[in-house]
């Protein structure tokens, strides 16, 4: 029985740190811009596809990585640059769809360069499980949650340590206001896509030996990562972490208890559930404005 | 130290500068006082970057800035301290502070804040609070002291006492007063003409976008087209 419940808890953790990473990645472009990137699941593939193929360039696994990291945060860039910036004075609806017209994009220039092959990354180190207390865990496993606490980690001092971060939270407050700062906001834009791409490919990087990966996986990981991003309460890193991990766990005991045809929809109805009682998330920010 | 020269303005294809002249001379308090609208805040908003400039041209410190980016105009030493405070809500009063002081890290970040403290010793009080629940007349004090913390030497103040308590409104205007004494040019903008002129060298009145009259604070003051339009006296 508890050794049932501890499986489930972790094969939740280990999908949940992913949807926590693609949270925390629109989050971060969230805050910088007011913008939904639903292009956010793409750069999860990025990372996957990046790394399969630099490999099959014969590259080692973590240089193959690497590349595929900083080429997907190059693309980050280049989307915010090209597309974006420039039509940063239309309506935030209109920027979103040119976030969704962004992801049919990508897909469709990775299905054309790359195929429309499932690809498989091998386990960083190798696939012989741990036991802990009755339940099994593979060492991949540990390679996503750990990577997970390390970006987060790292985005947590960032934010609080470095005046650079301080003057990214200062652009998501109030433009205007960083401007007479003497901050350069387009910069600050420019810094939230790049990482959050980066982000999202590390996310791709770590989960594609676990649930392989295609030029199709990015829109399904968008909406979860969307769902648990709403969750926690958009524009919130905490929040991101734990919506992402509260959804990946309630997915794996619906699956594990009820049935997997199911965890989709109980996930989502909590989500809902929760919304319709505290619309801004578990941790939304709540501005009070006196005057 | 500021020239402005023949300064245009829109918003979209709607002109609300319309060819404005004012200059401003080191160590100087200046006064723009004008009726709503009249275009005060589209002023500072356009000597600061923060507006386009659609004609003529800014001179600042020998300089034509009238290209220069928003953002790089606070490192040549023009602060804004915006209508409505624009402060960062959601960030601590010290954090506000600190972000004045964006364009530097040297140890003089830390003196600064303690003068700004000394300045307005209810914000020390404050400093690990949200900024966004601090009352409207220490808003105004932190939206000064944060614009303070950039060392400008020109400063532009946008209606700072709009919506204070007369005893506040006394002790900002004592503020501005003292910057005088800190080498701080500044320019202020208001619509409680008396006060801003009473604290001023020299004044200008906009309306509608143009400069109509200038003067010495005191010229103004007894001007009786000024007491009577601005002054209600
Ligand atoms: N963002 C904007 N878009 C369009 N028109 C604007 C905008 N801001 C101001 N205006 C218009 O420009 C003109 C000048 O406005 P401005 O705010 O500069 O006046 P002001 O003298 O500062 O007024 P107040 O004393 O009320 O602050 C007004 O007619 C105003 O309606
Ligand atoms: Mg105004």
């Amino acid at each position: 029985m508890m050794s049932d419940f501890l499986q489930f808890a972790v094969s939740g953790v280990t999908v949940g740190a992913v949807y926590a990473l693609i949270a925390l990645g629109f989050t971060l472009i969230y805050n910088a811009s007011d913008v939904v990137n639903f292009a956010q699941g793409e750069f999860v593939m990025l990372g996957g596809m990046g790394t399969v193929f630099a490999l099959q360039a014969g590259l080692p696994l973590p240089l193959a990585a690497l590349i595929a990291v900083m080429g997907t945060a190059m693309i980050g860039i280049a989307f915010n640059k090209l597309a974006i910036e420039r039509a940063r004075n239309a309506p935030i609806v209109s920027l979103i769809i040119i976030t969704i017209g962004a992801s049919i994009f990508l897909q469709g220039v990775v299905q054309v360069v790359f195929g429309k092959g499932i690809h498989r990354l091998p386990a960083f180190s190798g696939d012989e499980p741990l036991r802990l207390l009755g339940a099994t865990i593979t060492p991949q496993s540990l390679w996503v949650i750990g990577g997970a606490l390390v970006v987060f980690a790292a985005l947590y001092l960032f934010f609080t340590r470095t005046i650079t971060g301080l003057a990214v939270l200062a652009t998501a407050n109030n433009r205007f206001a960083a401007r007479l700062a003497g901050i350069d906001t387009d910069f600050m834009m420019t810094l939230s896509f790049g990482v959050s791409a980066a982000i999202g490919a590390l996310a791709g990087v770590l989960i594609s030996p676990i649930t392989l990966t295609s030029y199709q996986v990015g829109v399904p990981l968008a909406l979860k990562g969307f769902a648990a991003a709403m969750l926690g309460g958009m524009g919130n890193p905490k929040g991101a972490l734990v919506g992402g991990v509260l959804l990946g766990v309630l997915e794996a005991m619906t699956a594990g208890y009820l049935s997997s045809h199911y965890k989709d929809a109980v996930a989502f109805i909590v989500i809902l559930v929760l919304l319709s009682v505290k619309p801004q998330g578990l941790f939304g920010l709540r501005t009070v404005n006196r005057v | 130290m500021l020239v402005v020269e023949g300064l245009r303005a829109a918003y979209g294809r709607i002109e609300v500068l319309h060819g404005i002249d004012i200059e401003i001379h080191s160590g100087e308090i200046v006064t723009v006082v004008g009726a709503n609208g009249a275009g005060k805040t589209t002023l500072l908003k356009t000597i600061v970057g923060a507006q386009p400039v659609a004609g003529g041209t800014i001179t600042f410190r020998g300089e034509n800035i009238s290209a220069v980016p928003g953002f790089r105009r606070l490192a040549r030493g023009l602060a804004l301290s915006p209508e409505g405070r624009q402060i960062f809500t959601n960030l601590s009063v010290e954090e506000n502070l600190r972000l004045g002081a964006y364009l530097y890290t040297d140890t003089r970040v830390d003196k600064d804040m303690d003068d700004a403290f000394a300045m307005f010793p209810v914000l020390r009080e404050k400093r690990n609070l949200n900024a966004g629940g601090l009352s409207g007349g220490q808003q105004q004090m932190l939206a000064i002291a944060r614009a303070l913390m950039g060392r400008p030497s020109c400063l532009l103040l946008d209606e700072p006492s709009m919506g204070l308590a007369p005893l506040l409104v006394a002790q900002i205007f004592e503020v501005v007063k003292s910057l005088k004494a800190l080498g701080v040019t500044v320019l202020l903008v208001e619509q409680n003409a008396f006060g801003a002129l009473s604290v001023a060298d020299r004044g200008y009145v906009m309306e509608t976008g143009m400069i109509v009259l200038s003067g010495t604070g005191r010229e103004l003051i007894e001007n009786p087209r000024i007491r009577e339009s601005y002054l209600g006296l």
